[in-house]
């Protein structure tokens, strides 16, 4: 919007280094003359009026409680999991301050052990898993997103059908074990390996590549193959990467299927000793309470596999948050 | 490789012609890059429907369909007149119905909230707070839940301490629909609001310029101009919501059915669960869960029939 706005609205003019214009967020510098009052609300149109006092107080109120309801419980498991024995007990059971800060709990539960043993697993199968859903789902989006090539639509048809009839919980799981992949962690892994929502989403994002690009790999001679692997994928990492969170968080919270078909305890992933030990509140073999008395609490300790089945999440989490907007919507709206 | 010929009507310009074969040979480079996944889905969901099959059997899996004797539509009349099978269409009906009244309207509020927050910076840091949970299991989220609200929580400690019995929202089988919702509500709501968000950032500024023009307030421009942005996305979701209606949260339910028993939990994929898996009756779970599967898809595909006489886009489009 070019609305300019007159000298007086703009407030007293401070004269600015060329290097504090240089550093000002690039919506402040107007004619590389920061503005005090745009700075101040940088992103208000002219037309609208301020928000009452009021109205500041309520909105501030809401998004309080609102950002309190999911910060303040994952601090407090934080903290707790990191806290000694006596502090949980000063604090009735969850810690908010962090005090007595002791890595003990992790370290009991990594040394060996149910957890340590289910966390591994639950790594495996979420790398295996991840990279081959990604692979296959970015080589079908791919080889489906030139219409007009042969067997495009029977081919598009067979995954959409999926997303709206499947076979039910008792032929799959009869098929499964009837193929032999109970107790394996390709039950796991293969039944869930293609979602034809993430496929299709793809699809769009490559769809919506400028074509011009790949026409002249394509007259240079390049193969689709070389096309896919060097041009069209090197152009969608924020599609991929989203694409690539949705598997592996689906990977790593797969819970279900190991209910399912994995009877042996010592290959359950960690959302079964999740629920195992803190849900169901049965006590974890390995871990050695009369050892730790006096340094941990069983609360610590409960706290600290919640962290661990969390854990990857909230490390990749930031780097794809940002990507969320721009990759996913833009598929899904334009699918 | 292409054969041509002459079309009468062409007079003598040469019109190529190419057999399917033919165009499968030309994009063969396209149709091998499909094949891992057609090969997956074929054998991890095509395949598997056979097995439906056995809802018209006595089904015992060490016989398979072949083995199995034929018993027509018995097993779906024992279904539908099984007391635990109405239970669970009754929960699942019901908790659909509530979560449609409660849990839809929270994130399109929360997105014309934000939509009214004009720092950056405050934005990015409460979506990507309220975002979060979205991500987490279902077991961490009951977790969490029975940790802070549970009966052997800090809250529920200090009550005992102060002579008052501990909470008992996690086992009460009557309060169990509220904090099923509560527990959507925190896990995706925020997650949810995310559409509307992309809804909102479509509109044109000067349509809001116009308006206040015209001496349109802020109630006002949130009535004609926001809203009605809002409404192809609202469409779509309910219709979608509509045609999930059958599908209400599995590792949810049972994940608490110890808490609060089989009579307030048990939805339709949880008695499918319970009586194939646990109980072994395997006709009866085949059928109540073909019954459910072909009911879904009539609600989806009639929802979308829906959206099309609206006038909206519709899940799919038709083809065309």
């Amino acid at each position: 919007m070019s609305v300019e706005l007159s000298q007086a609205a703009r407030g007293p003019q401070k004269v600015f280094t060329p290097a504090e214009i240089a550093a000002l967020p690039i919506d402040h510098r107007i004619d590389g003359i920061p503005n005090q009052r745009r700075h101040r609300n940088a992103n208000r149109p002219v037309w609208e009026e301020s928000p009452s006092t009021w109205g500041m107080i309520g909105k501030f109120l809401i998004l309080t409680v609102v950002v309190g309801l999911v910060a303040i419980p994952m601090w407090g498991i934080v903290v707790t999991s990191l806290s000694d024995a006596k502090t949980v007990q000063e604090a009735g059971g969850l810690v908010l301050f962090p005090k007595g800060i002791t890595f003990a709990s992790y370290a009991q539960l990594l040394s060996g052990g149910v957890v340590a043993q289910a966390a591994w697993v639950s790594v495996i199968v979420t790398v295996t898993g991840t990279v081959i859903a990604t692979v296959v789902s970015a080589l079908a989006a791919y080889g489906l997103s030139k219409p007009g090539t042969a067997l495009h639509r029977p081919i598009l048809f067979l995954f959409i059908i999926t997303m709206f009839f499947s076979a039910g919980l008792i032929p799959t799981y009869l098929w499964i074990s009837s193929l032999g992949l109970r107790n394996s962690l390709w039950a796991l892994i293969l039944p869930t390996c293609i979602s034809a929502f993430n496929l299709l989403i793809m699809r769009n994002f490559f769809m919506g590549i400028d074509t011009g690009i790949i026409e002249a790999a394509r007259i240079d001679g390049a193969s689709e193959w070389k096309i896919l692997f060097s041009i069209v994928m090197p152009m969608s990492k924020a599609v991929t990467a989203v694409i690539a969170l949705f598997y592996g968080v689906g990977f790593w919270n797969a819970f279900f299927n190991a209910v399912l078909y994995i009877d042996d305890s010592s290959k359950w992933p960690l959302q079964m000793v999740l629920r195992q030990y803190v849900l169901q509140g049965q006590s974890i073999p390995g871990v050695d309470f009369t050892v730790a008395q006096g340094q941990l609490n069983s609360v610590s300790i409960k706290m600290a596999i919640m962290v661990l089945a969390v854990l990857p999440i909230l490390i990749v989490y930031p780097f794809v948050q940002k990507h969320f907007t721009k990759g996913v919507i833009f598929g899904a709206i334009k699918g | 490789m292409t054969t041509t010929h002459h079309e009468p009507y062409a007079g003598d310009i040469p019109v190529r012609r190419m057999t399917l074969w033919q165009k499968i040979v030309r994009d063969r480079t396209f149709i091998i890059m499909t094949i891992p996944a057609v090969v997956l889905i074929i054998v991890f969901n095509y395949i598997p429907m056979i097995g439906n099959i056995g809802a018209f059997q006595d089904y015992n899996p060490y016989g398979g369909i072949t083995g199995s004797p034929w018993v027509g539509l018995e097993n779906f009349l024992d279904v539908l007149t099984s007391a635990s099978f109405a239970n669970a269409l009754k929960n699942t009906l019901l908790i659909t119905t509530f979560s449609l009244l409660f849990y839809f309207p929270v994130p399109i509020f929360l997105a014309v909230l934000m939509n009214s927050i004009l720092s950056t910076k405050v934005r990015t840091v409460v979506q990507s707070v309220i975002y979060l949970p979205h991500f987490f299991s279902w077991v961490l989220v009951i977790t969490i839940f029975q940790q802070f609200v549970g009966g052997a929580s800090p809250l529920s400690q200090w009550m005992i301490r102060n002579g008052d019995a501990p909470l008992q929202i996690m086992t009460n089988p009557d309060t169990f629909i509220a904090l099923v919702t509560t527990q959507a509500i925190w896990k995706d709501a925020g997650w949810g609001m995310i559409i509307f968000l992309a809804a909102l950032s479509t509109v044109n500024p000067s349509l809001y310029e116009a308006a206040v023009v015209d001496g349109a307030g802020k109630m006002r421009r949130l009535w004609h101009i926001t809203l009605p942005a809002l409404r192809p996305v609202i469409v779509l979701l309910l219709i979608l919501r509509l045609g999930d209606a059958l599908n209400v949260g599995f590792e949810q339910m049972y994940l608490q059915r110890d808490a609060v028993g089989s009579g307030a939990s048990d939805v339709l994929d949880t008695f499918v669960y319970f009586e194939g898996i646990q109980y072994s009756k395997w006709g009866f779970a085949l059928a109540a869960g073909l019954m459910k599967g072909i009911v879904a898809l009539l609600l989806v595909l009639g929802a979308n029939k829906l959206a099309h006489r609206m006038g909206e886009a519709g899940v799919y489009q038709k083809a065309g």
